[in-house]
């Protein structure tokens, strides 16, 4: 199935979990939140979270800055 | 008195959060990790604000805060959005990945200014109050948009004293004695603006609880100096406005005294 992630298109597995995605993208899973069509996922729900064709995934994490954009 | 009890004895109070610095500092624009953790040693500020932005996928990424001083408290921020619906969104993925419910809300309304969008603000600044969060508003610095900020529970409110990374200074300190004056009780902390350590010291002789700020150290030649220059210098400016200035006169007025001149 296709998903987008970050903005980009995604070929992924049917039936994986949020977990699934984040090993696929061999991604720390520490000091990040991830968004599936604009609601954020906890932390302990991510094994659980089974995504779907067409879903939006945001992963974000921190990097330098103070203000503006 | 010595400038360390004083700091001891007068901290800054933010929500349940305490510091004994009156320096908030950013984490961009430095040229290299050292010389970031160099001038955060340096500017002896307890909180240090970042911002969240998508993980790359095409390259591994190693983690940005394991640049940073672990004793360090981080203050996430909104910066880069544009509405109060991003705002309120990044703000949630920040308390999720950080665990951590103070935010720094930027809700830019212009991309030459970087002025905030007060309106946007404000309605950010209420909804994520309610959603439990320690909400840290950056706003033009008027007086009706900090007490709305204030109404809707932000524990501390953060008005511009110049655009972002402009270095100007204190460019309007008549809005920030006003604000100080009809918000005695209300924490102020200068956000943006500053361009050197006179203009620190200014904002806090007018009455700041603090300031924040990221290019003035992190653009200086030699920024870890800069932060030690803030760091003084936002002492000697808390401690002159609780000095008390003398007041301003047209004219001369001796200092010594007129009794027993010679003639």
């Amino acid at each position: 199935m296709r998903i987008q992630v970050n903005g980009a298109e995604r070929e992924l597995a049917p039936d994986s979990s949020l977990r699934d995605l984040l090993n696929s993208l061999s991604l720390p899973h520490d000091r990040v939140a991830i968004e599936v069509n604009g609601n954020v996922i906890r932390r302990a729900e991510w094994p659980l979270a089974i995504l779907n064709e067409g879903d939006r995934v945001e992963i974000v994490h921190f990097v330098g800055g103070g203000s503006g954009s | 008195m010595s400038s360390v009890a004083s700091a001891i004895d007068d901290p800054l109070v933010i929500g349940s959060r305490t510091f004994r610095s009156r320096l908030i500092i950013g984490t961009g624009k430095y040229r290299s990790y050292q010389e970031m953790k160099a001038a955060h040693e340096a500017s002896g500020a307890e909180m240090v604000t970042v911002a969240v932005r998508r993980v790359p996928l095409d390259r591994s990424s190693e983690s940005f805060l394991d640049h940073l001083n672990p004793s360090l408290q981080i203050l996430p921020n909104t910066a880069g959005c544009y509405t109060a619906e991003e705002a309120i969104r990044t703000a949630r993925l920040a308390r999720e990945a950080l665990e951590t419910d103070l935010i720094k809300l930027e809700v830019i309304g212009d991309q030459t200014t970087l002025f905030p969008d007060n309106e946007q603000t404000v309605e950010a600044a209420r909804f994520l109050v309610t959603d439990g969060f320690t909400v840290l508003p950056y706003f033009s610095d008027d007086l009706i948009t900090a007490k709305k900020l204030l109404d809707a529970g932000c524990p501390a409110i953060m008005p511009l004293a110049a655009p972002i990374g402009s270095g100007l200074g204190i460019q309007n300190p008549a809005n920030l004695r006003i604000m100080r004056e009809q918000l005695p009780d209300a924490t102020i902390i200068v956000d943006a603006g500053v361009g050197t350590a006179s203009d620190a010291a200014i904002a806090m002789e007018l009455g700041a609880d603090a300031v924040l700020m990221n290019t003035a150290i992190a653009e200086a030649q030699n920024s870890a100096s800069m932060a030690t220059a803030m760091n003084l210098a936002i002492q000697a400016g808390r401690l002159a406005y609780l000095a008390g200035r003398m007041p301003k006169r047209l004219y001369a007025s001796a200092s010594s005294p007129l009794a027993g001149v010679i003639s």
